[in-house]
């Protein structure tokens, strides 16, 4: 595999050598101190004969006392398609654990560095597929850079000369720009202020609204601090990715969420009328389609009825309704609860294509989009302005037609 | 492992509503007297619901970022952070007095430490002295000056009188201001009168909230006189019949809250080493402008 290199030169960049083979090649790598003295540490806390395991092959103290320091002959290693190695010094330990470097500081990296936090550990072991694909295959991938998207972030893994990982996380749509481009940070904290608006410098109340801003980058973070970042621009998300993954993700339906309010919000178990669920379908086409948040819609209406919306693609998922679709569940509640009435009013066909437009745009967001001049488009303000001069009355009654039937006579 | 979770209102429609939570989360992180400082929100994510589950630790320490006891701090919290057998009465409180409960939250199945409201612990009283410091520029601000505590009244919860009357009573004892009035917004005695309750030609107000927003900022303002209308803004200090009105806006947003997030983790047996002296040093208002 990699060759041995026994002084620390510090290469920068990855070794992609990727001018004459198909093969991505396994870049070399240094064996660092850290992941030396790590695996030493280790070795001291286990019994004797006790093998500290990597992939392909083992590592452990022989069977004498060995805590007094560093006798020669005090290490064995056992590698799975060879001889094994009895007698080693810790010189030759160390040259026997630098020839395999990869092996070594993947162990390292997920054992000390990520460590046991469970969301953590599966977040950053998926990124690179460390529970599929073998090391060699891994670290020539890195070597590369091993891109996922997780929301609207693109993250890209590396890895140093000296088996370290390393992480660029930012907004897919500056994917392939220098990061000396963007602006760089690098306290994954700093999230915070870049989650908080959208590229037009409006508040984002549902941080997994696909309304993220692009334009920054964190260009080298370590592992904890890619994963922080991470739950930083997209709160909670790993923590129920990996509760989904585990099989243990807690879905709390609609009728419970709702059943469980208080205060205020208490009125909202009340839309639930007996009569179906309808009003929920339309609540998650309003809130929880994926061009509204990018969270997967786990809940239903309850545990024995589905809804008939589609729940979405995305790669996290969403365990119950939030406190956005609560909120606006209460205003809903209070307006459905109003019969309908008949209105009578005069359009011609085009005014009412051109309501239906004026809806539509709203609705997916698309004013802005709009153009000036288009008064091909029912939601051109032009278009739209007119249709208020020409219909309103002077009380901004559509068609002339007041709300309150008897509006009229008061007078 | 020792974890602080803070736990705040948050809001929709404000972007600033998070900013102190976030500005105290990081003045503790930078204390090291947790391995982990995270924030939940009610209104913000994580939410309450989900918090626990990204907190690694196993001495978690719950601390609400709220003014007092009430509906958040005894309803609210409790059913969606899933503490398992919470009742009020694990408090024992008089209104002011809770302190801590140690309960298993069933979503990590582990035991975490619910504190009371950083709002009526003794301590708040020094954030409202300093953010009157703060707000004169005078770290010695007391004589010739009157002082006045503002919230909301009992019409929304009778605690936040509670809470008000307690460190307004607790700054007068001091004798340091010439003055210290308790107002509220929605009863007797009313902030919208408040040069008739001064005699005193300053006057320094501070609201007992914990973020800027309606409230603090259009609300009072109004109904104080310091404006005609909130988006005109206001001079620090306004002159309102005769008397200059030194408007703090929310006690909250102050450095040293972080001491009171503090002292409850400490109340209910979180190991911080120097962190206390640490904030309180790091957050004093310097002397001289």
């Amino acid at each position: 595999m990699a060759d041995s290199v026994s002084d620390a030169t510090a290469d920068e960049g990855v070794a992609a050598d990727d001018a004459e083979g198909t093969e991505p090649e396994v870049p070399e790598i240094d064996l660092p101190s850290d992941a030396f003295d790590a695996v030493l540490d280790a070795l001291a806390d286990r019994d004797p004969g006790d093998p500290l395991r990597f992939e392909g092959f083992g590592v452990a103290r022989d069977g004498d006392d060995g805590d007094d320091g560093d006798p020669a002959g005090e290490y064995r290693l056992d590698p799975a398609d060879g001889d094994t190695q009895t007698g080693l010094t810790e010189r030759e330990l160390h040259a026997a654990l630098d020839e395999r470097a990869p092996e070594v500081t993947d162990w390292h990296a997920f054992e000390r560095v990520v460590g046991e936090f469970g969301p953590r550990r599966a977040f950053l072991r998926w990124l690179e597929d460390a529970d599929g694909a073998t090391v060699a295959t891994r670290y020539a991938a890195l070597a590369e850079g091993i891109e996922r998207a997780w929301g609207e972030l693109r993250i890209t893994a590396t890895v140093t000369d000296r088996g370290a990982r390393r992480y660029d996380v930012r907004h897919a749509d500056d994917a392939g720009v220098p990061a000396d481009e963007l602006d760089a940070y690098d306290d994954p904290l700093d999230a915070r202020g870049l989650v908080k608006r959208d590229a037009k410098g409006r508040y984002r109340p549902l941080k997994t609204a696909p309304s993220l801003a692009g334009g920054w980058v964190f260009p080298d973070l370590g592992p904890r601090d890619a994963y922080e970042a991470v739950e930083t621009i997209y709160p909670a998300t790993v923590a129920n990715w990996h509760r989904e993954r585990e099989g243990e993700l807690d879905v709390s339906h609609w009728r419970e969420t709702m059943a469980r309010q208080s205060g205020i919000y208490g009125v909202v178990k009340t839309w639930d009328r007996g009569e179906g669920y309808e009003h929920v379908n339309w609540v998650a086409e309003a809130c929880c389609d994926d061009s509204q948040c990018l969270k997967r819609r786990e809940w239903e209406y309850d545990e024995e009825t589905d809804l008939d919306v589609d729940g979405g693609d995305g790669a996290f998922p969403c365990r119950e309704p939030c406190s956005v679709v609560v909120s606006a569940a209460r205003k809903w509640t209070r307006l459905e609860s109003e019969q309908p009435r008949t209105y009578e009013f005069e359009l011609t066909p085009s005014e009412k294509e051109q309501v239906e437009d004026i809806i539509d745009a709203v609705a997916d967001g698309r004013i802005d989009e709009i153009r000036e001049a288009d008064t091909k488009e029912g939601a051109n303000r032009y278009r739209t302005r007119f249709l208020r001069a020409k219909l309103f009355d002077d009380e901004e009654n559509l068609a002339g037609v007041p709300t309150e039937p008897d509006e009229e006579d008061e007078e | 492992m020792q974890s602080l979770v803070i736990v705040a209102h948050g809001s929709h429609l404000n972007p600033e509503s998070s900013a102190p939570t976030y500005d105290h989360a990081d003045t503790i992180r930078a204390t090291g007297a947790f391995d982990e400082v995270k924030t939940g929100f009610w209104k913000e994510e994580p939410h309450f619901r989900e918090v626990l589950r990204t907190v690694e630790g196993d001495e978690v320490y719950v601390v609400p970022l709220f003014v007092s006891e009430g509906y958040f701090t005894e309803q609210v919290i409790p059913r969606e952070l899933r503490l398992d057998g919470w009742d009020v009465s694990e408090w024992d409180s008089d209104g002011l007095s809770a302190d801590q409960a140690t309960l298993v939250a069933e979503d990590i199945d582990r035991e975490v430490h619910y504190c009371g409201p950083v709002g009526t612990h003794r301590a708040m009283t020094d954030v409202i002295v300093r953010r009157a410091e703060s707000v004169t520029g005078d770290p010695d601000v007391g004589d010739g000056f009157g002082l006045a505590v503002v919230g909301h009244g009992t019409e929304r919860n009778e605690n936040s009188a509670k809470a008000i009357e307690y460190h307004a009573d607790r700054i007068a004892e001091r004798d340091r201001f010439d003055e210290v009035e308790a107002l509220y917004m929605d009863e007797d005695p009313e902030v919208d009168d408040l040069p008739e309750f001064f005699e005193s030609d300053d006057v320094v107000l501070v609201p007992l909230f914990i973020a800027d927003g309606y409230h603090t900022q259009e609300d009072i303002p109004e109904d104080v006189g310091l404006c005609e209308d909130h988006t005109e803004g206001y001079d620090v200090p306004t002159d309102v019949d005769g008397t200059r009105v030194w408007y703090a806006g929310a006690v909250g947003t102050e450095p040293l809250m972080a001491d009171v997030i503090l002292e409850r983790a400490a109340d209910a047996g979180a190991d911080l080493g120097t962190a206390l002296d640490d904030v309180r040093e790091t957050t004093r208002v310097a002397a001289g402008d």
